[in-house]
This record gives structure tokens, C-alpha cells and sequence, in this order.
């Protein structure tokens, strides 16, 4: 970071000193992992009094969203401030107060297809972490090709009459309320029939299993909707779909790529991240010389692609678009981070092989990097088609 | 820091460059130098220094344009482009930066002169099949006032044809640079043909005389001179792999889009989607290690070290990558020397073993990251 111009000097003073004064000494461990988080809702027990109060300081300054407008609960900063800000959150080693898929799947399409009311329904409650959302996209008959849903919404006059399964619901048996993909019009060509439904999870006909995953978690459920009846109308000019009815796909489009720059910038770490090198040679197994010439390879692939995050962060701030692009840092950041687990599970031998060791998990977990958001395979579909314009 | 973004400036920069070079010096160019058995166009490398290009890193007050590392990139990288072979990257990058370190007369016009176009250099360190600068045998005794130069330095490029030579050589506590006229006498240079149809020479030193003016800085501390030198130029030469590497991908890329095959484009075949779609992701990321490099030459010179060889390092491997995609997705045709994949082919390996190969890089990230 270099010499702030004079507004952004005098912003960077005033978040130092703000974070100084509110931040609590004990959400200053920089603490990541699955534990730290606060994830919000109405069933949510705050690990710590000062987790408690570090998301009720910064939800009332707006902190929790920056980047929203103040009216919908967030602070209202530009990207330079954003910028400052996280800067300034990295140097005291602030936790995040809040994370959770209302700040970065539902928010983001509400401030994009919203109506002025919906934001000013849906919005606040999930800046203040009060209501914890989950998403309703995959069905067991539709993962790649995601279009294909099949849950049904029928038109009942004031309720659709929502009937099927939902996969890959992650933390639904924990969340409030699901946004869902529904289809809507069972005539109309397979992109042109679907909605994008805000749902009650205390629905009656509403339920959740967890599905148990490889690496020993279950973070993610099978979500039914059996005869569950969802009003059209939340009150006055909130309808309970976002967007048009039946133009769901745009909605889910816009969120997909927003996921995959979320994907690829919070669980892919590199170049930010530690050294792999330095990592593992604190195993003391980078004396094996395949070993080592691997990692040299990683470390420079991590920090090439560290670089490419900035490079495109800084291209989005000069107003110059990237798009579709966002595939790309999907797809490597993903098979980078696969890469980085397999080689500290290499460099960590028998060691990582116990469970309690803690290593075997995130090794694991990992896999699922290249598939959730959008395989691999299909970020190098939507490459080749919309960014290099070969035949479909 | 300055953005990882190019300025306007260096848009500007980079399309009045390849403006210039699609007209003046296309694949074409060096194809026709080729089979005319030559291997440097003088009248190119004036029309280059006229537009300051040879200038690009000598100051002001020498009469250059000192337009900064990431600016040179931004040159190096068209030229990689359209294959465009000139005394740049030896001349105008590499002698340009090591004589930016002093500050005489002597160095000062020799800027002047590089500016001009008139003068040419050559970096003559290497005396092995890999670059090893630190393990230099060519030895220069004290004799009289001076010394005498004696060894056999390999792989110069550009050392068939340039006029001044920059030569490492062992002295009685170190390494030392010299600055030499390379036709002084017991300077015998035999220039090699190249794989990629640029100059080269293998070149002997017997007794060869130097004063204490012909020492670029001190006695028995070459790096502080050449260190920096060697960096930009392997900042440059990464940029200008970089651009050979989208050269070859853009003219597979139309390839795909044109060449029908079971009656329809062979690029809308998902096998070739997807590896065009990997290699486009690998160009992408090693732009961003590129301009990073550039934004550190300018702007934090002394800890640009890691960012240089990040950089020479993914260029090597991307433009491998491209090269070889590149033949395999053109099929019988890439084969051909009537088409140019095959001179991007030879060029990407040249430049993947000048001045450090990927091995080389790795190292020297590794060292700088702590392990």
C-alpha cells in the first residue's frame, strides 16, 4: 500500500481509529477457520461475549456490509474505502464480524434486481445477522446443467404450491430462510420458466437432512418442499421472487458469477496465503527432491495467481469489466488450492493421515473447490464460448 | 503501489508499438532475414532508436526518452508478438540499465550513444550451457595499470554483430565488468546459427587488453553493476516471451474458429475448447506477474528480485505451453515451415534458456520466499 490521496488518508484515520476503539482485543486473533466464524441467525449462540459485541458494533456502523448502502444497513463505501478498509481490518488481525450467503449471494442480487421495499425487508436483517439465509439451487437431477430444476411452484392465486427436492443445500438445516430456484412456467423453454423464490424455512412442508461428506463434515443438506405454500407478496411491493417471475435464470446467472469470484477469492488463499514452501519445510520433508521441485512449481503458480487477483481487483476499480473472465479465477484458483492440499498432505506424511491431526479435512473439503459454483469443466465451457467466442 | 493495471500511457504505448512492428517488422520480417542468411536489420534498429525505443531507459540528459521498466516490458512484449528480432533487449534494456548505475562522462556517453542507435551491445557472461554468471572462469590479470583478458565467454546474443561487449570476468577477489570495443584486438567471435534465426556468438579472449576505464564500476564487485542489469532483462525477455506466447495463442485461436473438420469448426470440439481455454487462464496469470515486475523495476528496484524471476519464470513455462498447443491444435499444417508456429516454437526455447531457465527462477524464488 502507498500514500493515500487526502480523502482516503483522512478515511484510513478514521477507520484506524474506529477499529482501535471498537474492535475487542479477542477478535484480534485472525482466526479463519470453521470455529471462528459468525454466521448470524435467529439460532445462532455467539461463541464469545466479544463476538457478540464486535457484530453488534460494526452491524451499527455498517461494517458488517461496507459496500451497501447505508439505508439498506451497510456503510456506503466506494472501492478505494473498501479497500482501506480491509486493509486497516488485515492490520490488527480483525476477525470478520459476519459472514454468510445473505452478504454474498442474496444481498448482492437484491441490491442488483431488488425492488426499493424488498432491499428494505431482506436487506437490515442480514446486515445485522439476524437472519441467516441458504441457497436452493442444484436438485439431484440437475448439477451442471442447473437450468433443468424441476421443483415447482405452482400458481395458486395469492401462494405458489412449492413441491421437490433441493441438494447441496449448504447449512440449510441451520438457516432461516432459503432463496431457491423454482420452475414457474413448465411450458416455456427451460431458461424462461424459472423464478427466484425467498422462502420461509419454518414452511410448513419445509424439511432438511444433512449429507454426510468425505471429509467427516456435513455442511450441506437435502432440502424438500413437500405441498409448502409461499405468499406471492411479503407486504407492500415485496414480492417473494426476486427479479421478474420467470426470469429467475438472469438473477442465478448474475449470482453464479459472483459466487465464482467469492469462490476463487476467499477459499483459494494463495499468494496472500503462507508459503507452501515455507510450510511444508517446517515438515522437513522438502529435502526429497520430486517433492520440492513440486512446491517450487506451486509456489510460483500461487503467487502468479495472488497477483491476477489483485490485477483483476484493480481492473474492476478502473471501471474496466471483467466479466466473464471470473471463470478463469474460478477454475485456477480452485485447482490451485487442490494442488496446495495435496502437496501439504505430501509434505506432512503419516503425520496428516489421523484424523485429530486436523489436516486430512481441509484436504478433503478442498475437492469439492473445482465442482461447487460450477465444475472446472464448466468455467472452461463458459471460457471458451464468451471470452475466446469458439462455436458453441 | 501503483496499480496492476496498464496506465493510459502504456495502452497508448503498447498500440503505436504493435502499429509499427505489424507494418515494419511482422513474422515476415524475420523469415525473409532468415533466408537472406541475416541475422540483424540496422536500418530497423534506427528506426527503432528514431522512435526512442533504443532509448527507452537512457535519461534525459543523454538524450533518451527514459520511459521506465515498465514501459520496456510493454516494447518487449510486442516484439514478442511479431517475433521481432533487434539489439532491444542486449542493448537498450540490458547494457542501458547496467550503465544507469554509474555516474561518469564515460557512462554518460555511452547512453548517448546507445539512445542514438549508433552503439550496440552485447552481454557476454555466460561460458556453460546454463546461465551462471557467478561461476565465470574468464580470467583478467592485472597487467601494468590494466588487464588482460583471456577465456572463452558462449551463448552472446547478439555478440556476432554488436560493437561493444559487456564482459565478466574473474579478477583477483571477485568478479569484474568490463566494458570493451569488441573489435580490440585478440576478440575472435564467431557468430552460431540459431534455432530461432537471431544472432549469437561463441567468443574467445586472448590477452585481450583493457584499461581501468573499460571497468564498469568497481574492481572485483561486478553485481552492483550488473545485478540490476540482469534484471531488467530478464523482466524484459519474460515480457517479451509473454507476448509470444499470445502471438502463438491468437493465431491458434483463429485456427480453431476457421479450419473445418467432419464438416464443422474444429473448435467447437470440447477436447480443443478446453485446452484453448487452460492456455488462455496460463497467459493470464503470467500477464499479472509480468506487470508486476515492471511496476517493481520502477518503483522498489531494490526488492524487485522475486517479482523478476516470478515472472521469467511462468513467461518460460507459458510460452512453452502455447507453442506446443500451438503446433498440436494446428495439426500437419504447424509442422510446416511455410507457417510461423515453428518460429515461436524456436524462438520460446531460446528465450526459455537466456539469461536463467525455468530451474534457475525457481531457485531464486524459493531462496527469496525462505525456503
Amino acid at each position: 500500500m502507498g500514500q493515500d490521496s487526502g480523502d482516503l488518508a483522512l478515511f484510513r484515520a478514521d477507520i484506524r481509529a474506529w477499529l482501535d476503539e471498537n474492535c475487542p482485543q479477542d477478535m484480534r486473533d485472525g482466526a479463519v477457520g470453521e470455529d471462528s466464524i459468525c454466521w448470524g441467525g435467529k439460532n445462532w449462540n455467539f461463541t464469545s461475549e466479544a463476538q457478540e459485541i464486535w457484530l453488534h458494533r460494526c452491524a451499527t456502523a455498517g461494517y458488517s456490509v461496507p459496500t451497501w448502502p447505508v439505508e439498506y444497513g451497510g456503510a456506503g463505501l466506494n472501492r478505494d474505502q473498501e479497500k482501506i478498509f480491509h486493509e486497516e481490518m488485515a492490520r490488527i488481525n480483525a476477525r470478520l464480524p459476519l459472514q454468510s450467503f445473505g452478504i454474498w449471494m442474496l444481498g448482492p442480487a437484491l441490491l442488483q434486481f431488488g425492488t426499493h421495499a424488498q432491499k428494505l425487508h431482506f436487506l437490515p436483517p442480514i446486515a445485522r445477522g439476524e437472519i441467516r439465509w441458504c441457497q436452493g439451487y442444484s436438485e439431484p437431477g440437475a448439477g451442471s446443467d442447473l437450468a433443468s430444476v424441476q421443483t415447482k411452484a405452482e400458481d395458486k392465486g395469492d401462494h405458489w404450491l412449492v413441491n421437490g427436492q433441493k441438494i447441496w443445500t449448504s447449512y440449510a438445516n441451520k438457516a432461516d430462510w432459503i432463496f431457491a430456484l423454482l420452475r414457474t412456467d413448465r411450458d416455456a423453454p427451460k431458461h424462461k420458466g424459472i423464478s427466484f423464490v425467498l422462502i420461509d424455512m419454518r414452511s410448513e412442508g419445509a424439511s432438511t437432512r444433512p449429507i454426510g461428506l468425505i471429509s467427516g463434515a456435513s455442511p450441506f443438506c437435502e432440502t424438500f418442499f413437500d405441498n409448502v405454500k409461499v405468499p406471492k407478496s411479503y407486504g407492500e411491493d415485496i414480492p417473494s421472487q426476486v427479479g421478474e417471475i420467470n426470469r429467475g435464470w438472469d438473477v442465478a446467472k448474475y449470482l453464479l458469477t459472483h459466487e465464482r469470484e467469492m469462490i476463487s477469492g476467499s477459499a483459494m488463499l494463495a499468494g496472500s496465503g503462507r508459503s507452501l514452501g515455507v510450510i511444508l519445510s517446517e515438515s522437513g520433508h522438502l529435502d526429497d527432491p520430486i517433492l520440492r521441485a513440486d512446491v517450487m512449481r506451486a509456489e510460483i503458480d500461487e503467487l502468479a495467481f495472488g497477483l491476477t487477483l489483485e490485477r483483476y481487483k484493480d481492473q474492476a476499480s478502473a471501471g474496466q469489466g471483467t466479466g466473464d473472465a471470473s471463470a478463469m479465477l474460478k477454475y485456477v484458483g480452485t485447482e490451485l488450492n487442490k494442488r496446495r492440499q495435496e502437496l501439504i498432505m505430501a509434505g506432512a506424511g503419516a503425520d496428516a493421515l489421523a484424523w485429530d491431526d486436523g489436516r486430512a479435512p481441509d484436504w478433503l473439503r478442498s475437492k469439492a473447490n473445482s465442482i461447487e459454483g460450477g465444475t472446472s469443466e464448466v468455467m472452461l465451457s463458459i471460457l471458451s464460448r464468451r471470452v475466446l467466442g469458439l462455436p458453441g | 503501489m501503483t496499480k496492476l493495471v496498464r496506465t493510459e500511457e502504456e495502452i497508448m504505448l503498447a498500440d503505436a508499438a504493435r502499429g509499427f512492428l505489424d507494418e515494419a517488422a511482422p513474422v515476415a520480417h524475420l523469415r525473409a532475414q532468415r533466408d537472406a542468411g541475416q541475422t540483424h536489420d540496422p536500418e530497423l534498429w534506427k528506426q527503432m532508436a528514431e522512435m526512442g525505443w533504443a532509448g527507452v531507459l537512457v535519461p534525459e540528459a543523454a538524450g533518451g526518452a527514459d520511459m521506465g521498466f515498465a514501459a520496456a516490458n510493454v516494447l518487449a512484449e510486442e516484439m514478442g508478438r511479431s517475433l521481432t528480432a533487434s539489439p532491444f533487449l542486449s542493448t537498450a534494456v540490458i547494457a542501458a540499465t547496467a550503465l544507469r548505475q554509474i555516474s561518469d562522462e564515460r557512462a554518460r556517453t555511452a547512453l548517448a550513444a546507445i539512445a542514438g542507435g549508433a552503439r550496440t551491445y552485447a552481454l557476454a557472461i555466460d561460458e556453460g550451457s546454463k546461465h551462471a554468471p557467478e561461476a565465470s572462469a574468464l580470467r583478467a590479470e592485472r597487467d601494468g595499470n590494466g588487464f588482460r583478458l583471456s577465456g572463452e565467454k558462449r551463448f552472446v546474443v547478439d555478440g556476432g554483430f554488436a560493437n561493444h561487449l559487456l564482459v565478466l570476468a574473474r579478477t583477483d577477489a571477485g568478479l569484474t565488468l568490463f566494458d570493451i570495443p569488441a573489435d580490440r584486438a585478440g576478440i575472435a567471435r564467431t557468430a552460431q546459427a540459431m534455432i530461432d534465426s537471431r544472432d549469437a556468438a561463441r567468443i574467445t579472449f586472448d590477452g585481450v587488453e583493457a584499461t581501468g576505464d573499460n571497468v564498469l564500476g568497481q574492481v572485483d564487485d561486478a553485481m552492483t553493476v550488473l545485478a540490476p542489469a540482469l534484471h531488467a532483462g530478464q523482466a524484459a525477455l519474460a515480457a517479451e516471451m509473454s507476448g509470444l506466447a499470445a502471438g502463438a495463442f491468437g493465431m491458434t485461436l483463429a485456427y480453431l474458429k476457421e479450419r473445418t473438420q467432419f464438416g464443422v469448426p474444429i473448435g467447437s470440439f470440447q477436447a480443443l475448447q478446453h485446452r484453448a481455454a487452460h492456455l488462455w487462464s496460463d497467459c493470464e496469470v503470467t500477464a499479472s506477474a509480468i506487470l508486476n515486475a515492471g511496476r517493481m523495476l520502477d518503483g522498489d528496484p531494490d526488492n524487485a528480485a522475486l517479482a523478476v524471476s516470478l515472472a521469467k519464470a511462468r513467461a518460460t513455462q507459458t510460452a512453452q505451453l502455447a507453442v506446443q498447443e500451438g503446433v498440436q491444435m494446428h495439426g500437419g499444417i504447424g509442422m510446416t515451415d511455410e507457417f510461423d508456429m515453428g518460429f515461436y516454437m524456436k524462438r520460446a526455447r531460446v528465450g526459455a534458456e537466456w539469461l536463467g531457465d525455468y530451474g534457475y527462477h525457481a531457485g531464486v524464488v524459493a531462496r527469496l520466499r525462505g525456503f
